[in-house]
């Protein structure tokens, strides 16, 4: 019997399924695992180290925001935003005050507009980093996560000089930003704009074309454009799969229109795709940071539009979205004329994205699952909310 | 002195809500293309159609949800190839309760649109995951949340909250921080330290 089953010296599957006994096992991973990036809890089932089928399980984070969210006015709700995907709290915001002055039809000034626009590109940034050092690291790379997570500290620096606070922000207001930038900041964010491609290069020249990290990647977790978008999955992560989408370019918001930058589209489908469009997303927003900064250096004006001291919206409903560092967050207001929103949804790309996670997943190995879950790099404040 | 700020504190809020609103410009819904083009085709199937802020609102018949969905995936005119999101509003003053909100956008033709289906207390709408699989969460969501139920939903179970959860928190009868006595005896069952309490 032996013989029959061994092919060129190897025992062939064959033979390994007549004569070892196999079962599907479930196991956990998480809600206390380091790789899952926060409270996520993953239920496997296995075939040998292949994964045959998922259950996702979320709500350890669940703060009830959106029913928090009726009791409170519109501004106090503002901060609240900063803790949903807290390590990009200006993107947050802008989807937020974006809504509400599409509600109130309020106008803010462009001074406002290009700081916005400075502070979501240079959130983006830091939202990047810290998402390739996690990542990164999950993998099995240490070096990179310190080299980012040292570059991140400029950009934490330059928010704590415009308002103090280093990771919830809460700095944009419904109608501009919450005060001018203060003295030194266009210097010293200018600096930050010199050396960090010379810094994105020390990533590449670490993890680029290194052949474990192109081995854990490459190949890894494919899933079609076709498949994504049916299955929600937005921003950077349907981007690694060849959609022509960012909701900066199509749509508008702020000045991006007015600024010269490209979208960062890979067609690879795989981990390895989705980590390429990330880091030219970094350069890209580099890019436009340093744009606003010429702006914001030769301009000078209001940064605050003219805003009712009650804000009580009239009677309507508005959905308004950006493009935040996971994908399309959109805030859907509903209001009945009081000074609280009478419904308000957060449609929180990171809880879209982990749609797709069990069909990436699928006939992978367990390590793959890690790698899967980096790069579609979710936030567990923002899936559950 | 106190007294006079507080009068002219309370003049000024009264004041706020008059404040000139800009007017929407007016706009014949009727004539943009995407409402042509759905009126035209699925037309017996919408109930009404508004316009706000620069969105388009279809008000679906109930029954015809998944059809109207279908529609406007396949058809090339309209190709809405991606579902942002389902969500669920309790309106308790109204005749039908309860409202079920999809957001559609198109990766090719880069629009929007809103589709709301009314429905009564008791009353049951079709899933879209057999258009969009994305909805299999959203609208798990919304039944946790508000407690909408999907028909041929291939696991309507809660997605946030606890599965022996009670209740369906963003509906307008539940109170802000749970039921009454829930957080004493939340405390008292899992926290041995607090039992003093």
């Amino acid at each position: 019997m032996l013989e029959r089953g061994v092919v060129e010296g190897r025992v062939s599957e064959d033979l390994m399924r007549e004569t070892l006994k196999t079962k599907e096992i479930w196991i956990n991973m998480g809600p206390q695992h380091p790789s899952t990036h926060g409270v996520l809890r993953l239920v496997l089932a296995l075939e040998g180290e292949r994964i045959v089928d998922t259950e996702v399980v979320i709500g350890y984070l669940h703060r009830g925001m959106e029913k928090l969210a009726e009791s409170l006015t519109y501004p106090q709700f503002l901060p609240y935003t900063d803790r949903l995907d807290y390590i990009s709290s200006n993107a947050m915001n802008f989807g937020y005050v974006l809504a509400m002055e599409k509600l109130m039809g309020i106008e803010v000034p462009e001074r406002a507009q290009y700081i916005r626009v400075m502070m979501a590109e240079l959130t983006r940034i830091s939202s990047h980093l810290v998402w390739l050092a996690t990542h990164a690291l999950d993998i099995g790379a240490m070096t990179v996560f310190l080299y980012c997570f040292r570059d991140r500290e400029a950009i934490l620096d330059l928010f704590e000089m415009v308002c103090g606070a280093r990771l919830t922000t809460t700095y944009f207001r419904i109608g501009g930003v919450a005060n001018d930038l203060p003295e030194g900041f266009i210097e010293q964010a200018r600096e930050f704009c010199k050396v960090f491609p010379k810094k994105a290069k020390d990533y590449d020249d670490l993890i680029l074309k290194n052949r474990m990290w192109l081995s854990r990647t490459v190949n890894v977790a494919k899933i079609s454009a076709e498949d994504g978008l049916n299955l929600g999955l937005s921003g950077p992560s349907i981007r690694g799969s060849g959609v022509y989408w960012d909701i900066r370019k199509d749509e508008p918001y702020s000045n991006y229109d007015k600024l010269d930058w490209e979208i960062a589209v890979e067609s690879g489908c795989d981990v390895y795709a989705r980590y390429l469009v990330r880091l030219k997303e970094m350069r890209e927003s580099c890019k436009i940071v340093s744009q606003c900064l010429d702006i914001l250096e030769k301009t000078n004006g209001p940064v605050m539009g003219k805003v009712p001291k009650v804000i009580r919206p009239p009677e309507g409903e508005v959905y308004a979205s950006v493009e935040a560092p996971k994908g399309e967050l959109g805030f859907y207001i509903v209001s009945d004329g009081s000074p609280k929103p009478y419904r308000l949804k957060i449609r929180a790309p990171s809880f879209a994205n982990l749609i797709s996670l069990p069909v990436m997943i699928k006939g992978h190995l367990v390590a793959d699952v890690i790698a899967a879950i980096g790069s579609i790099d979710v936030v567990l404040g923002e899936v559950d909310r | 002195m106190d007294e006079e700020k507080e009068k002219k504190g309370k003049e000024a809020s009264k004041e706020t809500p008059k404040r000139e609103v800009p007017q929407e410009p007016q706009v014949d819904v009727e004539t943009l293309p995407l409402v042509r083009r759905v009126k035209e085709a699925k037309g017996e199937f919408i109930d009404d159609v508004s316009y706000f802020r620069g969105e388009i609102t279809f008000l679906v018949k109930r029954e015809h949800i998944l059809d109207v969905c279908r529609f406007l995936r396949d058809d090339s005119e309209t190709s809405f190839d991606f579902l942002t999101e389902v969500i669920g509003v309790h309106y308790p003053q109204r005749d039908k309760p309860f409202e079920v909100v999809y957001h559609l956008y198109s990766t090719s033709k880069r629009h929007r649109v809103r589709l709301k289906v009314r429905l009564a207390e008791g009353e049951e709408v079709e899933s879209v995951y057999p258009v969009w699989r994305s909805a299999s969460w959203y609208e798990r969501e919304a039944y946790d949340m508000v407690g909408i139920r999907f028909a041929n939903h291939p696991g309507l179970k809660r997605i946030l909250l606890p599965e022996d959860w009670e209740g369906h928190p963003l509906r307008k009868d539940y109170p802000l921080q749970g039921p009454e006595g829930y957080r004493e005896e939340w405390l008292r069952s899992h926290c041995a330290s607090t039992n003093k309490l």
